[in-house]
């Protein structure tokens, strides 16, 4: 937050000797507080518990897949099987992982950062938390209903996906319960950004994180029904005798692609905009020096936004749209590298003549932005149709979604962790630990999917449980990579619990660059309940 | 200019790469383009790849150098400046104008790839579950591609050791795509099942074959040899296993080549391509449509285009993969009246994983369908002649 070194806050800590009054109804012991709670903090350690669950599930899928990969014939796996662990790792990561880690990051932060009590709708919240579960069971369940698990791709194209079992229709009605709890969780969001805000709080006051999500939530309102209507027509495709996406009866397949992707592609956006929001609160806070373009920061999401509604046909640039069609979006897909530039150009502007430190969060945040910059490169070089035609549906584009999502979405996640964890918790977490976490990261991630590129130019395409002997060495580094990546987010886990258990108390600013609400307001460890009487800002 | 050292830098750098790889095969670049759509192609990235190492160099230069110097061990000390409208203008200015150069010969490409017209002759592609069907349009040449690899160098399942892999393990076929040089074929790409896509590398195609509608792509290939690739996009089980062989040959050859396919064609509306003690196009339809086969005969040439065409849902055990791929093994439909055994082979079964099988001969087809009911537990003892079949079909 650029303004936040000019900003003067009235009253001091002890505002908040009267939430302290309240602390006798705090939280009730035992399940009941996680099943009835209403607490934004209490609702945001659930959702960062389950995607963390839900991430160690699509990561030993994903080690499955690589494990089967390791050298050509098939070793482990049916091939139906392994099309079905790639179907399900995709969802998993999409809606299981990465998205509620997010909403997880909203629901701690929002009302913190703009000097709320709670979020806008507190009973909702909790419901569009406990509506993941059984989403969850129907996703993972689908594994052990006869036919296995969905096999067609996380994009769940038909006809293919209208030719399997009923693990299919267990899909659907998890995106659809999954889609009902992020339009909810948006709704929530959105209402407490715009009316909750304390006393002085500006729309441009507010730290980039609220900004992007504030944008991401108007995304997920725009998109999630839109795939909830194409899921609904393969089902009723599947069972009630349409014809939407069936040549033979008048349909079409190519809509479904093209419905997918109108949802699909702001998707995108959506897992990534708030790791951005992340991004740029860490650099400034270990730059100890504002962020360099505040507002062009906050025009830059939102055009990235708007501009995710018309680049979807780039994920179809196979199907056989017609010449202005493909070059309609590509040229829209190249001009998203515009205000993705400025993003990047601002957060190195931000590092320039500071006075950085690198622990764990920041060390994070710099992954980030080397590997995001080069899942950016690899995504110019799709958007470039030619190009892509060569490289559609290969190891190419694996490699440049795992650039832009693994060190991309999940590494701001990990660094908003143990960036925030202290104030959570009230405890420090180990540096050592931490930084051992990042570097087996960055060493395993970079094995796993630098390799990946070089099998696409060659010509490897996805989803397939054997290859031929061309590919076989990078794959092998490639799955040594993944299990190295893999098993070092054990460390994490362990640090984490290990923190909260045992960890040394940590200050109220533990970072003394930060400079958000949570930070310069708010004790730690926090009260149950906080800005009780919001703060005011000038 | 430019290019030229770029790309003499590239080879280096490749080579480089390639000789710490010592012997193993570690490729890191698009395979040798042979078609003009495919060579275009090859610069593009290779330009655009050269422009992002530039802004690589510069972009993680700015981000090292903030990283070594302005840092507190070093004794740097904050500075506070923030916001400068000059450079936030410069850096969304130049990103834009480098888009345009990139954008101006992708245009070109674009528009030329796209270009079907004037095609010296056309090749319509069906895709299946999981094989492939060309049919030559002016030729009249007319067959299905399939995987030639053995099973047994694939399966390596429950401690067995798979057989020593082919040079060309998976990427093989038994009846390639062949094609003349120096002429400009156009594909007219579709499917009878599911979403395919028809991609090989080193001719600059990759097209989804669509169900119930007819995409086209076009290629000249300038150099004799033989292009491999596969099916691109996932459409089911056996995804892995339908690649894609294309032959380029002088036009001479190509013209004995079509003269030898043709007499291996099953003659229009008679029957038997292949006799059941050599199955599939391996012999001259010398057969004579009228031959009573004897169960046993049947059965035994049954197996083996059971083995190709059947067993990869259905399973070499009969058992199938419930619930998408049902057993054979005791089914109602392999062991209950013919009639309807046969119309599910030959039509398919419309929104499920069965598709029409009516491309193999009549004397395949009876073959498989007499295994299919005398094997396992089936013991229907009828052997189908190759007369029922044709007779089916009407």
């Amino acid at each position: 937050m650029s303004t936040a070194s000019h900003t003067h806050v009235s009253g001091a800590l002890d505002d908040h000797g009267h939430a302290e009054a309240h602390d006798h109804h705090g939280p009730p012991a035992g399940f009941t507080r996680w099943m009835y709670t209403t607490n934004h903090k209490d609702i945001g350690t659930m959702y960062l518990w389950f995607a963390f669950f839900m991430f160690l599930l699509g990561g030993t899928m994903a080690l499955g897949i690589r494990a089967e990969l390791f050298k050509p014939g098939l070793q482990f796996f049916d091939p139906e099987f392994f099309n079905s662990l790639t179907t399900v790792h995709g969802l998993v990561m999409v809606f299981g992982a990465i998205m509620p880690a997010f909403v997880g990051f909203a629901n701690w932060l929002v009302p913190l950062q703009i000097g709320s009590a709670d979020m806008a709708f507190p009973r909702m919240n909790n419901w569009s938390f406990w509506l993941l579960i059984p989403a969850a069971l129907l996703l993972i369940g689908s594994f052990f209903v006869p036919g296995g698990a969905a096999a067609s791709g996380w994009t769940l194209y038909p006809p293919l996906v209208i030719q399997q079992g009923i693990s299919v229709d267990m899909t659907i009605l998890a995106v659809h319960i999954l889609g009902a709890s992020s339009i909810m969780g948006s709704i929530n969001i959105i209402t407490t950004i715009l009316n909750m805000r304390a006393p002085g709080m500006t729309l441009m006051k507010m730290p980039l994180f609220v900004w992007t999500w504030l944008i991401t939530a108007y995304l997920l309102i725009a998109v999630m029904p839109v795939l909830a209507g194409a899921v609904t027509m393969l089902l009723t495709d599947r069972h009630f005798g349409t014809s939407f996406f069936n040549a033979a009866g008048g349909g079409d397949p190519t809509m479904f692609l093209h419905i997918f992707w109108f949802f699909g592609h702001p998707e995108v956006y959506i897992m990534i905009l708030p790791a951005f929001g992340i991004i740029s609160q860490i650099l400034p806070a270990f730059a100890r020096k504002p962020l360099f373009g505040y507002a062009s920061m906050v025009y830059a999401t939102a055009s990235i936004a708007i501009l995710s509604f018309i680049v979807w046909g780039h994920h179809m640039f196979t199907v056989g749209m017609p010449a202005a069609g493909n070059l309609f979006f590509m040229y829209a897909t190249m001009l998203i590298a515009v205000p993705t530039g400025v993003k990047v150009f601002n957060w190195i502007a931000t590092m320039w003549k500071g006075e950085m430190t690198f622990e764990t969060p920041m060390l994070f945040a710099i992954g980030f932005l080397c590997l995001f910059t080069i899942g950016g490169f690899s995504g110019l070089v799709l958007a470039i149709v030619p190009v892509d035609i060569t490289l559609h549906n290969t190891y190419y584009v694996v490699a440049h979604f795992h650039y832009v999502l693994v060190s991309g979405a999940l590494f701001a996640i990990i660094a908003g962790i143990y960036f925030w964890l202290p104030k959570w918790s009230g405890k420090m977490y180990n540096e050592g630990l931490g930084k051992l976490h990042f570097w087996l990261s960055m060493i395993g991630f970079n094995l796993a999917f630098f390799p990946q590129h070089f099998l696409g130019l060659a010509g490897m395409p996805r989803r397939i449980p054997d290859y031929a002997l061309q590919f076989a060495e990078w794959n092998m580094w490639s799955s040594i990579g993944a299990f190295i990546f893999g098993f070092s987010q054990l460390i994490f886990l362990y640090n984490v619990i290990a923190t909260i258990r045992s960890g040394k108390p940590a200050e109220q600013k533990q970072w003394e660059g930060a400079d958000s609400l949570e930070w310069t307001h708010l004790p730690t460890p926090m009260p149950y309940h906080t800005f009780v009487t919001p703060p005011i800002v000038r | 200019m430019l290019l030229k050292h770029l790309r003499a830098l590239s080879v280096l750098a490749t080579t480089f790469v390639a000789s710490l790889a010592a012997h193993a095969d570690y490729h890191v670049d698009i395979l040798p383009p042979v078609t003009p759509v495919s060579r275009e192609i090859y610069n593009l990235h290779f330009g655009i790849l050269w422009v992002c190492v530039v802004i690589f160099v510069i972009v993680f230069g700015a981000m090292f150098w903030s990283v070594f110097k302005h840092r507190r061990s070093a004794g740097a000390k904050a500075s506070q400046f923030h916001e400068n409208t000059t450079v936030e203008v410069i850096w969304t200015i130049v990103p834009f104008i480098i888009l345009i150069g990139m954008a101006y010969p992708a245009t070109q490409t674009v528009l030329n790839m796209k270009d079907t017209s004037n095609a010296d002759m056309s090749i319509k592609v069906t895709a299946y579950q999981w094989k492939w069907e060309y049919d030559y349009q002016q030729d009249g040449v007319k067959f299905l591609s399939n995987l030639a690899t053995p099973r047994d160098q694939i399966e390596e399942r429950d401690g067995k050791v798979g057989a020593p892999k082919n040079e060309n393990y998976l990427l093989e076929v038994d009846n390639p795509l062949v094609v003349p040089v120096g002429k400009k074929v156009r594909l007219l790409i579709t499917s009878n099942d599911v979403i395919h896509g028809w991609y090989v590398p080193q001719l600059g195609i990759n097209q989804y074959g669509i169900p119930g509608f007819i995409k086209d792509a076009w290629f000249e290939i300038d150099k004799a040899g033989t292009y491999r690739g596969q099916c691109s996009q996932i459409c089911g089980k056996e995804h892995g296993y339908m690649p894609i062989v294309v032959v380029a040959k002088s036009p001479e050859e190509y013209a004995a080549w079509v003269k030898d396919a043709k007499a291996k064609m099953p003659p229009p509306a008679t029957v038997a391509a292949a006799t059941p003690e050599a199955p599939a196009g391996a012999t001259p339809p010398a057969a004579d449509p009228n031959k009573k086969w004897t169960l046993d005969e049947l059965k035994s040439a049954g197996e083996k285009l059971y083995a190709a065409n059947c067993s990869a849902c259905h399973q070499p055990t009969g058992k199938g993969m419930p619930p998408a791929f049902p057993a054979l093994d005791g089914s109602k439909v392999a062991t209950g009246p013919k009639a309807a055994h046969l119309a599910t082979v030959l039509k398919g079964r419309p929104g499920t994983a069965m598709a029409p099988f009516a491309q193999l001969a009549d004397a395949d087809l009876a073959a498989i369908i007499t295994y299919e009911r005398n094997a396992w537990g089936n013991h229907t003892g009828e052997a189908i002649q190759p007369a029922e079949i044709a007779a089916a079909r009407k």
